[in-house]
């Protein structure tokens, strides 16, 4: 393996600061909610404290936004707000270093992922939502559709400023107001967004950003005048949601768990499909909703690949998210660890055959080496629940009708890949798999222009692209 | 008037292309709006229900499987049938509806139109709501919508041939199957579509009709794990936020229309969206 020198992205430029105040009507205000504190994951180190909203403070924020809705943004034509959000979508990008580490230092992931992926998408969404805001008459909505006024948005841990992204530029595009509630462990980059929003003199109430645990979620989603609640995270929390919103009219959409199959057939470039595989699987430790956490290999070539696999895997650099050469960060949460060593012993303890990286782990902090499971079978709870960690369950079949049969044999359906130099077989796969995003010969792929959502279980409604806008117009 | 007597029909469900009577063995009078027999409708239970999202999950996957331009030659063979029972048609709405034989009239040709317009649908939808990604990378990316699934639909209550009508035809122009609750008091044009369908071209499971209580058999509908959509617009106020809870055990499309919901108005393209998926995919580019 080689040699790396340690190549640490300096954390001052993270500009870290002892507290953060929730941001509600244009200002910075302390939350009447016990305040909380962050920690690094890399150090289990405080990184600040940080004030959180009371059941008091949601219904502030909301009457904030619904003012700033009524009064000012549901007014304004579209391409005054355009200019809004492309003056956002500017300042994520020029404040994108320090945004990048301070992402990394909360949340635990590689400096080269925020740096590469997490940031410049989030300042993306932004940008090609700009465009949207003067041009909603041509989305296929009809000529004129109309906003729905107060969302209501909570995003999880797991990519905190992306996530926020995601919400909020769609919501801003089609003329609705904000009250969101970042993750409890990673608030961090939420409220420097909230800044960068102050610096773009959005008017007052317009976003609105309340920490908070779940408790601050829930008041928010069942808040009687929130209008739209879109929610990215657990399937569990998701279910738990629909059912608070039963009986309403506001409109929902839900971006849950999934279980992806990551299916590779014989006849794929084997080199270029371990890295796939790796990247399905070990982008940001796993901690991602669509995440290729089953590998689905064809009898034939099980063994060769999963040789190639557990050596490539085993030059995986595990360690401080800080570190340009890092592969695997943290697991963001000693909770989520304590979760993922439970899933994995029980993968062991069903009679799967467990491989572990040999990478050094850190001493201190959440860290969990890159794990893959072979003779893994479908009943095992390893090939049936989101780990959310950096493990890969290997399951193998033998013809395309058993792998299209045991990739869709869950309840979930987020995503799935595919790995065949076969075209034809490409475009019969990714016509039988019940999932909302199929990536072939690639893994792991995002855009604003691209919807993204799942089926069945992995929740309803799309973000991204043209068909993402309707879940923030009223039609 | 000659003074031969009639041949009365029997009134059936109608799941996987046959025609059972109710597993339960009940039935319940129908009378005409002025409270006059007209027959006893199958009374259906938990286990019709229950045998009919197992029959629509059976044609899933051929009824999704099928090309839109032959999904649309089937649906548009339907409205050709439909067209060929219009006084049937006329003379159960005018019955059911207690409406006079011209606005009858005018209800069934809307609804015989109605079905024309979705069965236009069929090979449109990808073009109109599908759409090729322009990604920020060396990648070709197309979205494409897809059948949702099995799809529960609580048929209105009113609107007996022309509600009934604006209700299935979406679900099954894009894909979906279906299991219909009808009009509990209003079912027996739904049981003449039934035979309207038989005799078409579509497969059997690809809609399966149910008459009897809404309130007794929807609940079982909306926490059925095969079920994917729940189309409320039937559902009795009383049940419609228990039957919203039951859908989110298992993370179901809910369509909240109203039992208000105007059918003589031209629709848009809201029911077709309701019970689509949007599948995204990509592949690199290169040499």
């Amino acid at each position: 393996m080689w040699e790396y020198a340690p190549a640490p992205e300096s954390r001052d430029i993270a500009n870290l600061k002892p507290s953060y105040k929730m941001f509600v009507d244009g200002k910075f205000v302390e939350g009447t909610g016990e305040p909380l504190k962050t920690i690094n994951p890399a150090t289990e180190e405080v990184l600040a404290e940080v004030s959180t909203a009371s059941q008091s403070d949601v219904d502030t924020a909301v009457k904030a936004a619904r003012k700033a809705y009524d009064r000012v943004w549901s007014k304004m034509p579209g391409s005054e707000r355009a200019k809004y959000i492309y003056r956002i979508a500017r300042q994520i990008q020029e404040r994108g270093r320090e945004l990048a580490v301070l992402e990394s230092l909360d949340n635990g992931k590689p400096i080269k992922e925020s740096r590469d992926t997490d940031i410049p998408t989030a300042a993306s969404h932004f940008f090609y939502h700009a465009g949207w805001a003067d041009k909603l008459g041509y989305a296929g909505y009809g000529p004129d559709p109309k906003p729905l006024g107060v969302a209501g948005q909570v995003i999880p841990w797991n990519f905190p400023l992306l996530m926020a992204a995601w919400k909020i530029a769609p919501a801003l595009a089609c003329g609705n107001t904000v009250v969101l509630k970042p993750a409890e462990t990673t608030p961090l980059t939420a409220l420097v967004l909230a800044d960068i929003i102050q610096q773009c003199d959005l008017p007052p109430g317009v976003v609105n950003i309340i920490p908070g645990a779940g408790d601050v979620g829930a008041a928010l989603v069942e808040h009687a005048d929130v209008n739209k609640v879109a929610f990215t995270g657990s399937t569990d929390v998701g279910k738990i949601i629909q059912g608070q919103l039963a009986g309403t009219s506001k409109k929902l959409t839900l971006e849950l768990g999934g279980k992806a199959a990551n299916i590779v057939f014989d006849d794929a470039p084997l080199d270029q499909a371990v890295e796939g595989i790796v990247n399905g699987i070990f982008f940001n430790q796993g901690h991602v909703c669509c995440a290729g956490s089953r590998l689905l290999v064809q009898e034939s070539i099980a063994d060769e690949l999963i040789e190639k696999l557990h050596a490539r895997v085993n030059t995986l650099r595990v360690g401080d998210p800080l570190d340009k050469n890092t592969d695997v960060g943290a697991i963001n949460s000693r909770e989520q660890l304590t979760k993922i060593k439970e899933l994995t012993a029980a993968g062991e303890a069903e009679g799967a055959t467990r491989w572990t990286s040999s990478c050094p782990l850190p001493d201190k902090g959440f860290f969990f080496a890159p794990t893959v499971f072979s003779d893994v079978s479908q009943a095992m709870r390893i090939a049936r629940e989101e780990i959310f960690g950096p493990v890969l369950s290997v399951l193998t079949f033998r013809t395309p009708e058993e792998a299209v049969a045991k990739a869709n044999n869950t309840p979930y359906g987020l995503s799935a890949g595919v790995w065949t130099e076969k075209g034809s077989r490409i475009l019969w796969m990714a016509q039988r798999m019940r999932a909302g995003v199929v990536w072939s010969n690639t893994f792991n792929r995002f855009d604003p222009t691209a919807p993204f959502g799942g089926y069945q279980e992995s929740g309803f409604g799309r973000e991204g692209g043209r068909t993402g806008l309707e879940a923030y117009l009223d039609v | 008037m000659s003074d031969r007597l009639t041949v009365a029909k029997t009134y059936k469900l109608y799941i996987g292309g046959k025609f059972p009577r109710s597993e339960s063995g009940r039935s319940y009078p129908v009378t005409d709006a002025k409270g006059t027999f007209l027959a006893n409708a199958a009374q259906g239970s938990r286990k019709d229900a229950r045998d009919a999202v197992t029959a629509a999950r059976k044609a899933f996957a051929g009824w999704s499987g099928t090309t839109a331009y032959n999904r649309g030659q089937v649906l548009y063979r339907v409205a050709e049938v439909l067209e060929g029972r219009r006084e049937q048609f006329i003379a159960e709405v005018a019955s059911s509806e207690g409406v006079q034989a011209k606005k009858a009239q005018s209800l069934v040709d809307t609804a015989i139109d109605r079905w024309v317009w979705y069965a236009g649908w069929t090979d449109k939808i990808a073009a109109v709501l599908g759409s090729s990604n322009p990604v920020a990378g060396p990648y070709f990316s197309f979205s494409t919508p897809e059948p949702t699934g099995v799809v529960a639909v609580l048929a209105p209550q009113q609107s007996s041939l022309l509600g009934l009508i604006s209700v299935i035809a979406p679900v099954i122009a894009s894909g979906n199957t279906c299991v219909v609750i009808t009009s509990q008091d209003r079912p027996l044009p739904a049981i003449t579509l039934s035979e309207v369908l038989a005799t078409s071209d579509v497969p059997g499971g690809v809609v399966n009709i149910i008459t009897g209580r809404t309130a007794e058999i929807a609940p079982w509908l909306a926490s059925h794990g095969d079920v994917n959509a729940l189309d409320l617009t039937g559902a009795p106020e009383s049940i419609r936020a228990d039957l919203e809870r039951s859908a989110a055990g298992t993370v179901k499309r809910v369509l909240r229309n109203k039992p208000s919901e105007d059918f003589t108005v031209t629709p848009d393209m809201s029911r077709l969206r309701a019970y689509l998926e949007t599948k995204t995919v990509w592949h690199p580019m290169g040499v």
